[in-house]
């Protein structure tokens, strides 16, 4: 049976079923055992598990971050929790550098098998220093691999993908989402037994004719939301595809729905300079040029670092009636 | 209140040449701010339960004496700059309940103008320099507001403060290295309050047995262990660091053995699971500085109980005077997003007009 759970508990369940099946999985990161996760995710883990696979680190990014992007090289498989991916930067040479580079240096001779995962997000009044939304700048570098799921059943997915994928996989997650319920099937249900999402597969949320909707992470929540009222209030049928993951990208899938809605909208809570969505309005110019009857349009959060005070920073982020207005433009 | 003249005391490090100094209403004015640093903290958390500030609020509660011991030391050249726990020193450098409690309430009336929050708080004009929410931080840049002052030739220095946690973090190595290495004139606080979340100090650091300030030796930097309850005992701590900085241009790292009486933060759930009731009960018993001192000060004459009553009604007054000032301030305009972020532009200078800075829209 399907059972509706959160994205939290899914992500849980994802974790908790790769540390049964293979036993070089183990996860670290500042509070994730004794305390059960800053945001619960990986709650139960370490009483189940123990402390050899869910392991407590002290507030050393750059140092329990590189520590396993080096363990990993010797068939460790560590996923390593970011409290907030905010954090990353003060790991950034690890995540950057190392991660993403000892392969190509080597010839081939090595691999990252690491898993960083922690919320990317804003909107929550947690000012600048905690909001930044850094799925652009990783997915920026070749060897690296960005994934950014938008709902339970992908959370689970994703997360299994992740682990068992040879190369460092940044998964970004919401603490806006972890709350969010879904329908995710159990085990039993599966042909294979379990729930696997590939990773560089775009999933399209919503079918529709006149207008495509681009979207990863929350900013798909906001476009569904979007979408209804585009088609409840002003007849435009809106298709919706969730990336899910940035790098790998799906571009059959972007590009099939851009030929047969004719226009484009990138949505996402990245800033908008040399944001995902610039990448990708680039590639629907340069590759369905003569299917489009609109410029590609891009709605991201302000070009401002996060402002604290709760009602202004809501309007930096994207929401569903920006979307509508800018559809309005074009449609 | 009380005599001007105090008795002479047996407190230990009341004779230190620091505190022997003190004038009565000096050491009223010690308590008077850490009980207004208690009160402000008390009203902030009844206002984040009734829904009026967002994000994370980490209290000082407990910890008082720290900030206002070591800031009670400085003059004019001297800076400060902290972590995410700000608020005991905002108020310890001098800044008002208003413009604090407006930023949490996020508006434009705070001193951040409602864009920073409760975890950064600034003040340049009382030589504050943050109110940091990334661990660590802000360690380099104490040591930077340190060289600077040595690169102007004046006698002053920093005081960089920072968790029992966040001396785990490798940019504040590199800083010490640094801060040794060119005899900046910066001291490292180390608020050892046991705790970084619900990590207890043993499972976050691997240390000498002499404690975390014991680091320090590996940089040949003097450092010192300071009981943390005691405003007698940090000031005396904190001036040697002080002179050693003034005088010589050396750096310190100073541990403070303090205490949180609440959770990390307002969201932390946990807070009596990894602390059992009896230890917070315990420190809130036998540890509070506030407590501590209201007695040294009752012992010595310079005050009595009623006086302490009246101290902590009239702070309890000015915060909730400062949340009704918050409460009717306005929000920051939509139009103050896209200030603050360039000085060119803000200023509207050549440099600010040249070129687009903005993407949005
Ligand atoms: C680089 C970084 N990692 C993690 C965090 C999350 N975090 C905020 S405070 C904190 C604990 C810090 O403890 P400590 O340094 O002892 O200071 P205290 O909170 O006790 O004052 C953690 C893990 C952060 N803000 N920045
Ligand atoms: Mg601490």
């Amino acid at each position: 049976m399907p059972r509706e759970i959160t994205y939290r508990e899914a992500l849980r369940e994802g974790l908790d079923e790769e540390l049964a099946r293979d036993e070089n999985v183990c996860i670290i990161g500042e509070e994730v055992a004794q305390y059960n996760g800053a945001y619960k995710v990986t709650e139960g883990l370490w009483k189940k598990w123990g402390d050899k696979r869910v392991i407590d680190a002290p507030i050393s990014e750059a140092g329990f971050i590189g520590m396993g992007i080096g363990a990993s090289m010797l068939g460790i498989r560590p996923v390593m929790e970011l409290m907030f991916y905010s954090f990353a930067y003060v790991a950034f040479d690890q995540m950057m550098n190392n991660a993403a580079t000892c392969r190509y240096m080597s010839g081939g001779l090595t691999n990252c098998p690491i898993v960083v995962r922690g919320p990317a997000n804003g909107g929550t009044n947690v000012g600048a220093t905690h909001s930044h939304t850094p799925e652009n700048i990783f997915a920026n570098m070749p060897g690296l691999k960005v994934v950014t799921p938008s709902n339970p059943y992908d959370a689970k997915g994703l997360i299994k993908s992740a682990i068992r994928d040879n190369d460092p996989v940044y998964f970004m997650e919401s603490t806006v989402l972890y709350g969010m319920t879904g329908l995710v099937p159990s085990n039993d249900e599966l042909e294979g037994g379990e729930l696997i999402v590939p990773i560089g597969k775009a999933r399209v949320s919503r079918e529709g004719s006149d207008l495509t909707l681009l979207a990863h992470g929350r900013a798909v929540v906001t476009s569904l939301a979007a979408a209804e009222i585009l088609g409840a209030q002003h007849g435009i049928s809106v298709e919706v595809v969730d990336l899910r993951s940035i790098r790998p990208l799906d571009e059959e899938t972007i590009m099939a729905s851009v030929r047969k809605t004719h226009r484009a909208i990138y949505v996402e809570e990245n800033k908008p300079f040399c944001g995902v969505g610039a990448q990708i309005s680039s590639m629907i110019m340069e590759q369905a040029f003569d299917d489009l009857d609109a410029p590609v349009l891009r709605i991201t959060s302000a070009d401002a670092p996060a402002f604290y005070s709760p009602p202004i920073e809501k309007l930096q982020l994207p929401t569903a009636d920006e979307i509508v207005a800018r559809a309005l433009t074009i449609c | 209140m009380a005599s001007k003249t105090a008795k002479t005391s047996t407190v230990p490090f009341a004779d230190a040449p620091i505190n022997a100094s003190l004038t009565a209403e000096q050491k009223i004015d010690l308590l008077r701010t850490m009980v207004r640093i208690r009160r402000f903290e008390q009203t902030s958390l009844k206002y984040y339960h009734d829904g009026h500030i967002g994000g994370f609020l980490h209290l000082y509660i407990g910890q008082e004496s720290v900030a206002v011991g070591s800031i009670s030391l400085l003059g004019e050249n001297d800076h400060v700059i902290t972590a995410y726990r700000d608020h005991g020193h905002a108020l310890a450098v001098g800044m008002g309940m208003d413009e604090c409690m407006a930023e949490l309430f996020g508006k434009k009336t705070g001193c951040s103008k409602g864009k920073g929050g409760s975890m950064h708080y600034f003040a340049p004009d009382k030589n504050y320099w943050g109110g940091h929410g990334i661990v660590g931080g802000q360690t380099p840049l104490g040591a930077g507001l340190a060289f600077a002052l040595k690169y102007k030739g004046l006698k002053g220095c920093c005081l960089c403060y920072l968790g029992d946690g966040a001396i785990n973090q490798g940019a504040f190595h590199e800083a010490l290295n640094l801060a040794a290495l060119w005899d900046l004139p910066v001291i490292y606080i180390i608020e050892n309050n046991g705790y970084s979340m619900g990590t207890s100090q043993a499972r976050s650091s691997a240390f000498p047995k002499e404690g975390l300030a014991a680091r320090a030796e590996g940089y040949n930097m003097a450092w010192k262990k300071i009981d943390g309850v005691s405003l007698y005992e940090i000031r005396a701590g904190v001036q040697e660091a002080v002179a050693r900085a003034h005088e010589e241009s050396k750096p310190t790292m100073l541990e403070i053995m303090t205490y949180r009486h609440k959770g990390h933060s307002v969201a932390d759930a946990n807070a009596e699971k990894y602390r059992t009731k009896e230890e917070i009960q315990k420190y809130m018993n036998e540890h509070d500085p506030i407590e501590f001192w209201k007695n040294v000060l009752i012992g010595e004459g310079v005050i009595t109980e009623e006086d302490y009553k009246a101290i902590n009604k009239e702070a309890g007054a000015e915060a909730e005077a400062s949340a009704a000032f918050a409460i009717k301030s306005p929000y920051p305009d939509e139009s103050e997003i896209f200030d603050d972020i360039y000085w060119e532009v803000d200023n509207n200078t050549e440099a600010g007009r040249t070129g687009r800075h903005f993407f949005h829209g």
